[in-house]
């Protein structure tokens, strides 16, 4: 017999008794764990949508000089020759170490070009990526299906008066305007925009590419590292992440994140409390049994020992109950609450930082009632008898 | 070690307790004094202070004044935890209404006080299974105390009081609950760990216990009467 036997003899004879005692445990871990599940699946969910939501990495062929263009004005004033990158060497961007964190890869040529002796930019993309990247384009007719079908912006198609339906001919080559664009106030507005082997060939330049557009996952991978990684690859391009776009993700995110911690600490707290009222009943309720302890000759500290090994048992219960409970409820939740939202899996981490917080925090909260009850008169503890 | 002429002696023992605005005075200057090996009864009505000066004998209770002395130690000169090993290692207690742990069975109550002692396993069990023996339940071993009849749980609460071989045993009414005959199968036992060596101190105000004992001590209004 020892001090630990009288704890497991209580657990296991009073399972009820104890069940109920860690239910503040299990009902306080449980929310903060469905919480917080909840949470990782909606930033992974608005991480892949926000990453989807344009680019944040810029390649483009280096320049020897500067242009002088801020917000879409060009003042001129600097001759700079333009250069292209290689089409056929773009694969090599697949053989960067976070290839995986690679989304929409949108490569593009522009050059000027000459219809109706109005000299406009003509943008060749690959449609299927450049409309991935860009899923807030909106169009009156419809995006080109062939490689004689071209898309107008809306600032092109006043200039050229055309419409869904009308004809436009470049380089004696006739392209039959599939849609218009809505004005987005981008770049676009002014541009042609036919399908990037057309519009190579146009320009008298097959095989070549004056920009590519990435769209990065960036969960677990630093942009910046992303960037350096692709540089790498391609020594005559400047790659350049826009990092405001990316910090505006994480600041969404962390916001998130924050809201959401915020939260489970005042679930904790409500929970701590919970566990030692109950545990101060509990002891109140065991001081005859204290009463008898002390009778026989347990020290103060024996006492002690005994509550706080229970709230210890009941903690590491009351945490792993929490956990398996919080993530059952998540996985049931979390499709129905959120649109297309997923489980994102038990977090195995999260498991062993429940596991020790419920653990301290039952002890922390049986601290006082545990000394409280060390502290009863032994004689006064027989009175109850 | 120093000889004593007795092994417990009390000298003008008072407890007094505050009830509302009213000083009630439970145990008034008393003065006596057991032998090594003496079997022990404190008779009284109900209210005479009896229990009081068992509480006081038995480390439970600073007295107001006075003092008392176990084997030659001043009791309440010691501090808390002293007395809980005091009491460890020279009490048995032997509660009014038996006071077994609920969830613990029939050996694991008796080994309860040996919980703090660092006996072996081996020697607890030896120990805790003799004393079961002793007292008839060595059958019942495992049972829950919810299990066993009064006078069962009445010699559960026995096996605990000796189990650790204590020299002084207290008993609070330890036949109150019982039936007549049980009851004097408890004093039996008593009366049998007395031959066995143990001082033996029991509150009672059945007068039929008084027959097991060699000494009988009268308590009216808190003061031993002459």
């Amino acid at each position: 017999m020892k001090l630990y036997n009288i704890c497991l003899g209580n657990i296991k004879r009073r399972k009820t008794r104890m069940l109920f005692l860690a239910l503040g445990l299990i009902i306080g871990i449980g929310t903060v764990v469905t919480l917080l599940s909840i949470t990782e699946s909606m930033s992974r969910d608005i991480e892949e949508r926000l990453d989807q939501f344009g680019a944040n990495i810029v390649m483009a062929p280096r320049m020897e000089n500067l242009s002088l263009n801020y917000g879409g004005i060009d003042v001129g004033g600097v001759n700079y020759e333009v250069r292209e990158l290689d089409q056929a060497s773009l694969s090599r961007i697949h053989t960067i170490e976070n290839a995986k964190n690679l989304g929409v890869i949108a490569p593009k040529i522009l050059g000027p070009v000459t219809i109706m002796d109005k000299t406009l930019l003509l943008m060749g993309v690959v449609f299927e990526e450049e409309l991935a990247l860009k899923p807030w384009w909106q169009k009156t007719g419809a995006f080109p299906g062939a490689d004689n079908e071209l898309l107008l912006g809306s600032a092109a198609a006043s200039l050229l008066n055309a419409s869904p339906g009308s004809t436009l001919v470049m380089k004696e080559q006739s392209f039959k305007v599939s849609g218009v664009l809505d004005p987005t106030g981008g770049s676009e507005d002014n541009a042609v925009i036919a399908g990037l082997a057309p519009a190579q060939k146009i320009l008298g330049k097959q095989g070549k590419i004056s920009l590519v557009e990435i769209s990065a996952f960036c969960r677990g991978c630093p942009i910046t590292e992303l960037t350096l990684q692709i540089a790498e690859k391609f020594p005559n391009a400047k790659v350049t992440a826009m990092k405001q776009a990316v910090m505006s993700k994480m600041q969404s995110i962390e916001l998130f994140k924050s809201f959401s911690l915020g939260v489970s600490a005042l679930v904790i707290t409500i929970g701590a409390l919970l566990v030692m009222v109950t545990m101060m009943g509990s002891v109140n309720q065991r001081t005859r049994e204290i009463g008898i302890f002390r009778a026989i000759g347990f020290r103060q500290g024996h006492v002690m020992q005994i509550i706080l090994l229970e709230a210890l048992l009941l903690g590491i219960f009351g945490g792993l109950a929490g956990f398996v409970l919080g993530n059952g409820v998540a996985r049931i939740i979390i499709p129905l609450t959120l649109e297309a939202g997923r489980f994102a899996g038990i977090n195995w981490q999260l498991g062993g930082i429940c596991l020790l917080l419920s653990a301290a925090l039952s002890l922390l909260a049986s601290l006082y009632p545990a000394f409280k009850a060390a502290s009863l008169d032994p004689n006064l503890a027989l009175r109850a008898l | 070690m120093k000889t004593v002429d007795h092994f417990i002696q009390v000298h003008d023992l008072v407890k007094t307790y505050a009830d509302g605005a009213q000083l009630v005075t439970a145990v008034d200057q008393v003065n006596l004094s057991i032998d090594d090996g003496e079997f022990v009864t404190i008779m009284g009505q109900s209210g005479s202070g009896k229990s009081t000066l068992l509480s006081m004998l038995g480390a439970l209770m600073r007295p107001t004044t006075g003092k008392v002395l176990v084997d030659s130690m001043d009791l309440y000169s010691l501090g808390k935890e002293q007395l809980a090993d005091f009491r460890s290692e020279y009490i048995g207690f032997i509660f009014q209404s038996f006071q077994l742990i609920p969830y613990l069975t029939v050996l694991e109550n008796v080994k309860l006080p040996m919980a703090v002692t660092i006996l072996k396993k081996k020697t607890r069990q030896d120990m805790a299974m003799a004393v079961i023996d002793r007292v008839g339940l060595a059958d019942k071993h495992d049972r829950l105390p919810d299990q066993l009849s009064g006078g069962e749980q009445e010699r559960v609460a026995v096996a605990r009081a000796i189990v650790n071989r204590p020299p002084l045993i207290l008993a609070d009414e330890p036949t109150g609950n019982l039936d007549s005959d049980t009851a004097a199968q408890i004093m039996a036992l008593l009366e049998s760990l007395n031959r066995d060596g143990h001082t033996i101190v029991v509150v009672t105000h059945n007068p039929e216990t008084e027959a097991y004992a060699s000494r009988n001590i009268r308590v009216k209004d808190g003061r031993v009467a002459v």
